[in-house]
């Protein structure tokens, strides 16, 4: 029998989107000094959400300067169990709006409701939950050191997890008594908006927060302000290496998370079912539009065609479609220009030869969307092997021995993440040690937590976010 | 899976070729398989997915009473309920079967005569299965004299522990050729294999010696069915039939007792070994207090309000 799933969705009316927003600087939504104004869309139906300003040079000195001056009279000098207060406070404002700032993420973004109900708000709240816990206690932080925080920090974040990597980068930076400046991506600014409004709230100190908004211009702006002590940047590594140009020479900090090509890798002795769901979560979570995605299906000869024919087996069952229906695995892509890319490196693949086999499902008419895809029979030397496609799209390459593996493993320019499967515990510690990515996971796939370092090696950046090792980026 | 029917004809020709194909099959990775019932079970059922799914759920109970209290007259209530669950509702459908001990399977066939309801009978010394072979086989052929066409048999778990995997075969096979014409479900008894890996090499064990269903629990022991160990099982069938062509079916049995529950599971069947599974000759649920939450839920749906323990029928 069919069993067709009713549609599900969630409602749309908890969150009250307003037609246009100002910039938030010194705990206030301003109108912008000599910025416009962009639409944000909804990617799922292209319809217009919202005005926002892209900020011009007079409203970045302004929220730079009001960042500053909360940093000398408010925040450095506040007692860090004060400081916790107020993180303990935003966390727990988080998980009181969760749904809210979740139905917001999905509809400004086009990530799947599932998705941004069950990992992304509760990551964002577990964030200020444990750097809360650590504004008090800096000097364990960094043993044998007094801990000081840097100053002004300028923080440039992707589109991807709009409030998760907003919380990965204010958390720890707050908690070590620094003040920001952030600037979310042109197409997801919504949440970052929303979440000044928890920081008015949570009555945080004016000027602690400050959020403007605004494309690769605002970015640029803001991190060669002479004003900033500190930029993080979370995004691609083009715009990284442009940053990293202009920080050079200054007395500015820098950190950089930036693109990926993760290899995951299948041995012979792998648990089949749960491989084949860890390569569906690594490639197809959050659309593909993941830094850390397992872009690189490394499998082992062996066992190719088996895992190969339960992968498409697997891929059928995928919903996509509305975001907000509550039972929809794949979402929309972000973007017009993300879709063009996916499109066009797809087309590469085929053109250099690789076979491409798409997920059989019906796709909306409005909106921009992607069907999942693999490619087949795809070397070292395919384009689609190499770059990153930041989309639904699995690259399949195969190898026969475990030296072989990590070889292909590590022959990318970046160094974010990797996958290990099989059921033996002694090869998953002698293969994560050869692997150079930042993160390694085993038996699973895509997993974070806020006491878990991340971060890359080469050219997917440097610097770690989460855990102790997170605080060390903020603390002089 | 992608071995062949002529692999599997003689795995079992002796205890090393049947140990090292059980082996051989992949293992499971309790963390992820757990991770994926539970993504699963998130799943919206609603509206028209949710009243078609009651009305399936309804049609795949095996309406169950296994108790030492049970008497004729208990048992005939029960059939009446699995005939009529819903006696102001003609529209409402009869259970798939009604499951009792050997002792009470003749007055089971009498009060279900007529209708397309099946009789099960446990047999072979349930639940522990501690008895000698012939008194299995004895146990297993008085059930289908007494009219009974599905046998819901236990796997002999001790032997199954202590890596005897053989005489749990042959065992299986036996009880198999006493059931004649009747439908032979095997009792994994998932509770007491303890591992995922174990569940997954005893359904191919069952389903190789020539089980028509593969079954979760007696109900005896704690934990029951689980969202988990029914996924496995359902990739164990699922690549049972692409390895040999021949479809076993699944029942989760035990701990059941929600329309949330049941419609978890159908969920995990549709999504896993696939809709032929969304079938009462493919799938099935051991269950008794679960009926009468269906049909709460079944009304509720129809009439948007919710009636209440005493209008629905005690078994």
């Amino acid at each position: 029998m069919r069993f067709e799933y009713a549609p599900a969705p969630e409602s749309a009316s908890i969150v009250d989107i307003r037609s246009s927003y100002g910039l938030f600087v010194g705990g206030e939504f301003t109108d912008a000094k000599d910025g416009e104004l962009f639409k944000t869309i909804n990617p799922a139906s292209e319809d217009v959400l919202a005005e926002v300003v892209s900020a011009g040079p007079s409203d970045v000195d302004s929220a730079v300067a009001a960042a500053r001056d909360a940093y000398d009279n408010r925040w450095r000098d506040l007692p860090g169990a004060e400081r916790a207060k107020y993180l303990f406070r935003l966390a727990r404002l988080i998980q009181e709006r969760s749904r809210e700032l979740a139905v917001l993420e999905s509809i400004d973004n086009g990530k799947p409701i599932r998705e941004s109900r069950d990992v992304d708000l509760p990551l964002v709240a577990a964030h200020f939950f444990y750097y809360a816990g650590w504004a008090d206690k800096l000097r364990y932080a960094v043993p044998g050191r007094q801990p000081r925080p840097i100053g002004v920090a300028a923080q440039v974040i992707p589109w991807n997890f709009p409030l998760l990597m907003l919380a990965w980068k204010i958390a720890p930076a707050l908690a070590a008594g620094n003040t920001v400046v952030l600037k979310p991506a042109e197409t997801t600014p919504l949440t970052a908006l929303h979440f000044a409004q928890l920081c008015q709230q949570a009555d945080l100190p004016p000027g602690v927060v400050n959020i403007v908004t605004g494309a690769g211009e605002t970015g640029r702006l803001l991190v060669e302000h002479p004003g900033v002590d500190k930029v993080a940047f979370t995004g691609s590594t083009e715009v990284g290496r442009a940053i990293a140009r202009a920080v050079a020479g200054t007395r500015k900090r820098l950190t950089l998370e930036l693109g990926g090509k993760a290899a995951n890798i299948v041995f012979d002795d792998a648990p089949v079912d749960q491989a084949v769901e860890g390569i569906v979560n690594g490639i197809f979570f959050n659309q593909g539009h993941v830094c850390c995605a397992g872009s690189r299906l490394l499998v082992q000869e062996s066992v190719a065609d088996e895992v190969l024919d339960a992968l498409k087996r697997r891929m059928a069952t995928l919903r996509v479609g509305d975001p907000l229906d509550k039972n929809t695995d794949v979402g929309a892509i972000n973007s017009a220009a993300q879709l063009a890319r996916i499109r066009e490196l797809s087309d590469v693949g085929t053109a250099e030869g690789a076979q491409r086999w798409s997920a059989p499902c019906e796709l909306p008419e409005r909106g921009f969307w992607f069907v999942p895809t693999i490619f087949t029979g795809v070397s070292q030397a395919h384009r689609i092997a190499r770059e990153e496609i930041f989309g639904p799209v699995l690259s399949v390459l195969t190898f026969r021995t475990p030296a072989e593996a990590v070889e292909k493993a590590n022959n990318t320019p970046y160094g974010l993440s990797a996958g290990v499967w099989t059921e033996k515990g002694s090869r998953i510690l002698a293969i994560a040690d050869q692997l150079r990515a930042g993160v390694v996971w085993a038996n699973t796939f895509n997993k974070f937590d806020p006491t878990a370092p991340f971060g890359g090696y080469k050219e997917s950046g440097y610097g770690r976010e989460g855990g102790r090792q997170g605080l060390e980026a903020y603390l002089a | 899976m992608t071995s062949s029917v002529a692999d599997l004809s003689d795995v079992a020709r002796s205890a090393a070729t049947l140990r090292g194909f059980l082996h051989g099959l992949p293992g499971v990775d309790q963390v992820g398989a757990e991770a994926r019932a539970a993504a699963l079970a998130t799943r919206s059922i609603k509206t028209t997915a949710k009243a078609r799914g009651i009305d399936l759920a309804i049609r795949m109970v095996d309406l169950t009473t296994l108790e030492g209290a049970d008497t004729p007259g208990k048992v005939r209530a029960l059939c009446a309920k699995a005939r009529r669950p819903d006696p102001t509702d003609p529209s409402c459908p009869s259970v798939a079967a009604v499951c009792v001990y050997p002792s009470m399977v003749a007055t089971a066939v009498d009060a279900v005569a007529g209708s397309a309801i099946h009789v099960a009978s446990v047999a072979t010394a349930f639940p522990s299965g501690q008895a000698p072979l012939a008194v299995k086989l004895a146990d297993t052929r008085a059930a289908v004299s007494d009219g009974a066409d599905e046998i819901d048999m236990v796997i002999n778990r001790g032997a199954f522990l202590s890596g005897r995997y053989l005489d749990v075969y042959e065992e299986i096979v036996a009880v198999r050729e006493a059931c004649g014409e009747a439908h032979l479900k095997v009792i994994l008894e998932t509770g007491e294999l303890a591992t995922y890996d174990n569940v997954r090499r005893a359904s191919w064990l069952a389903m190789l010696a020539g089980a028509d269903f593969i079954k979760t629990s007696t109900g005896k022991v704690s934990p029951a069915a689980t969202l988990p160990v029914t996924l496995v099982m359902l990739e164990a069938v699922r690549d049972f039939r692409s390895a040999t062509g021949r479809t076993v079916g699944v029942k989760p049995a035990g701990g059941i007792r929600t329309t949330k529950d049941a419609l978890r599971y159908l969920v995990l069947v549709n999504e896993t070994a696939g809709e032929d599974w969304l079938d009462p000759d493919r799938f099935r649920f051991g269950a008794s207090s679960l009926l009468n939450d269906l049909l709460l839920q079944r009304d509720k749906l129809a009439t948007g309000r919710y009636s209440g323990p005493d209008y629905v029928t005690l078994d």
